[in-house]
């Protein structure tokens, strides 16, 4: 209250400020200081570091043999050629075939595709039996598979083969598919399965009490929830299995190969000229798959590892 | 009529005892609370009536079916949740229907109960709404109407106001209340917190290690308490508790050091005396200043700390060396350091054998 028997009250515009000298109000920050300097500096050196590889590659396909062979790497091209491009994917030798890595692309499509839907379909089912319903002997069954992502691959190569012998399907993408499938059962349960039993558990006790059986409270409560942990899995298996070089060239046969195989088969090819532009057009084009899968995704694919993979 | 009924019942997580041996008779229509402390095993009775847990031993019946091996969906339950366990990907429509729709039901059925459940628990303008668009209060509202719609004999809550603010429990604890009034359904309600079990329940079960220690009307128990466990855990500020014995002369008067109270009002349930006894006394049940000269006892004790809590104020004192809890009015002027004298009739106490902590 203001006393108003004071003799000077003074109106309340001009009121005296409180505060004293000294520090007031929002701390100010200095965008150039040494920490910032340090910090940004470590991270662009980094990123260059990480970056040059591919800046090298994507300038040397773009150059022709001639300006290649003047030796300056980290040159951009001075004229630019998309001729190596084409080179590597329709007419580049592999072995017998001359014709690039395009039929190599198109059977890592025809592996990829059937091994990623088949795969997380099945790993995705295991997890949330394991997770929720806790059927008798749950835990050992989870130990066996886990355990059976450390075995060596070494180890089953040749178990396999007489395998898939036996079954027809060895030298046939089928065969491949197959394997496949098997080898990313065991991080792919995993992953489900800590996902599904990160969320509550009181969700699929009200499915039960609401009539839904197994399939039901699958299909319409978890999968509806399950988007993040569906893109990692996703992403794992489709690098994993585009990058798979081992299992192709074990379990296929050359006019099967997959384009990892191919590309090994362009670059290391022995005979005539090392034609650099070709071999750095052929790995990029290999590596654009997994890399678009990347860049669509990446936001997600952080979500879903920290939701999935961090509780146990 | 018996609605639910609960009999030889016992779980065991493999060597542990979670439920021994249980025996209950909940009555058609009734509103019974299973309260205890955590890990008493109140939580896993209820799962194991809705179905979500399979017994051990023993038997469940529902309306005198014997639901014991049968699903959950099939033992005509409907059951609320703590976190509400609302499907997040569906509407409060879709989360309503969901049940009837496994259930086969017609579509304009569902749409009838459907707008049935949202008049009752008042939700009708959130019907197109996702879970995570609604406050905590009405998502529990929402998981009421779930169990509603699905046209249950008997109704589960398992904590089911636990995650909500205090403010909005009391207003949801007066509404179930209400539901219960207009349903008339049998409900089985999981709390460990006592007003709400007082509030609600017709009748309470107290649990403790898997074991109900009493089943009675919450008048009963708070003023009976069968033993020194129900005593101690209901009422808040707890009961006093005083060590002491019966008199050389019988069972008239009982002694703690040099205090004497006399017994003749008190209703004696055993005619077991045991050398020594815990007397109990509730701090609402003493009376202070010129009222406690009428009681059978009274005497003067010194006062050490005054809580006021508003409308009444908890008094801290020493009685013969031990400290003594009592309520007074809220505008009562005492103050640390004053003498009063204070008194109570020893009919309202509760005496127990301090060995065995029955009731006397």
């Amino acid at each position: 209250m203001v006393d108003l028997s004071a003799p000077t009250s003074a109106p309340l515009a001009t009121a005296p400020s409180r505060t004293e000298a000294g520090p007031s109000g929002r701390k100010p920050r200095r965008s150039i200081s040494r920490a910032n300097i340090f910090l940004y500096g470590t991270l662009i050196v980094f990123a260059l570091y990480y970056l040059l590889p591919l800046y090298v590659m994507i300038v040397t396909s773009l150059k022709g043999m001639p300006e290649i062979r003047m030796g300056n790497i980290f040159s951009p091209p001075m004229e630019i050629t998309f001729e190596p491009w084409a080179k590597a994917w329709s007419t580049a030798c592999t072995g017998l075939n001359c014709d690039g890595l395009s039929r190599g692309f198109w059977n890592s499509v025809q592996i990829l595709i059937p091994s990623v839907v088949l795969s997380i379909a099945v790993a995705s089912v295991n997890g949330y039996a394991l997770a929720n319903w806790r059927f008798k002997g749950a835990d050992t069954f989870f130990t066996i598979l886990i355990f059976g992502a450390f075995i060596p691959y070494q180890v089953m190569l040749y178990p396999i083969v007489i395998l898939l012998r036996e079954m027809g399907l060895y030298g046939s993408l089928t065969g491949l598919v197959l394997v496949h499938t098997v080898f990313g059962m065991p991080i792919l349960t995993l992953l489900f399965r800590n996902y599904f039993t990160s969320m509550p558990e009181e969700l699929f006790k009200a499915a039960r009490v609401d009539g839904a059986g197994f399939w039901g409270i699958y299909f319409k409560i978890m999968l509806p929830m399950s988007l993040p942990i569906f893109v990692v899995a996703i992403i794992l298996q489709v690098t994993g299995i585009w990058n798979d070089f081992l299992f192709g060239v074990i379990y296929t046969r050359p006019d099967l190969y997959p384009m990892t195989v191919q590309l090994n088969n362009i670059v290391n090819s022995v005979q005539g000229v090392k034609e650099y532009n070709v071999n750095m057009a052929a790995t990029i084009l290999t590596g654009l798959v997994p890399l678009t899968i990347y860049f669509i995704s990446g936001k997600l694919f952080v979500r879903g590892i920290a939701a999935g993979a961090v509780k146990g | 009529m018996t609605s639910v009924s609960i009999k030889d019942l016992s779980l065991n997580f493999g060597e542990v005892k979670v439920l021994k041996t249980l025996n209950l008779d909940i009555g058609d229509g009734e509103f019974l609370v299973l309260l205890g402390p955590s890990g008493c095993g109140k939580s896993t009775l209820l799962n194991c009536i809705a179905g979500l847990l399979d017994v051990s031993e023993g038997q469940i019946f529902i309306k005198g079916r014997n639901v014991t091996w049968e699903e959950p969906k099939d033992r005509g339950i409907g059951m609320v949740f703590q976190s509400y366990a609302l499907y997040p990907q569906m509407t409060v429509e879709g989360n309503l229907a969901f049940g009837l729709k496994n259930a086969r039901v017609p579509k304009d059925e569902i749409d009838r109960r459907i707008a049935r459940a949202a008049e009752v628990l008042q939700i009708e303008p959130l019907l197109k709404r996702k879970p995570a668009q609604l406050s905590g209060g009405q998502r529990q509202r929402v998981a009421i109407g779930r169990a509603l719609v699905r046209d249950v004999d008997v109704f589960l809550f398992d904590e089911p106001l636990s995650n909500l603010d205090a403010k909005l429990r009391a207003e949801l604890r007066v509404e179930i209340k209400r539901l219960h009034h207009r349903l008339k359904n049998t409900m089985i309600y999981v709390t460990h917190d006592q007003i709400e079990a007082l509030t609600l329940a017709d009748r309470i079960a107290i649990m403790r290690n898997g074991i109900i220690q009493q089943l009675a009307s919450p008048h009963e128990i708070y003023n009976k308490p069968v033993n020194l466990y129900v005593a101690g855990f209901m009422g808040s500020p707890g009961m006093n508790f005083l060590e002491g014995a019966f008199a050389p002369q019988g069972a008239s008067e009982l002694s703690f050091g040099v205090t004497r109270v006399p017994l003749e009002r008190y209703p004696f349930v055993s005619d077991e005396r045991p050398g020594k006894v815990i007397f109990g006394i509730r701090p609402e049940h003493v009376t202070c200043g010129p009222a406690a000269e009428s009681e059978p006892f009274n005497t003067e004790v010194e006062i050490e700390v005054v809580e006021p809590m508003g409308a009444d104020t908890l008094v801290w004192a020493i009685l013969d060396g031990r400290e003594f809890r009592f309520r007074v009015d809220g505008q009562s002027q005492l103050r640390e350091g004053d003498r009063v004298r204070i008194g109570f009739d020893p009919a309202k106490a509760s005496i127990f054998d301090a060995a065995t902590e029955l009731r006397l």
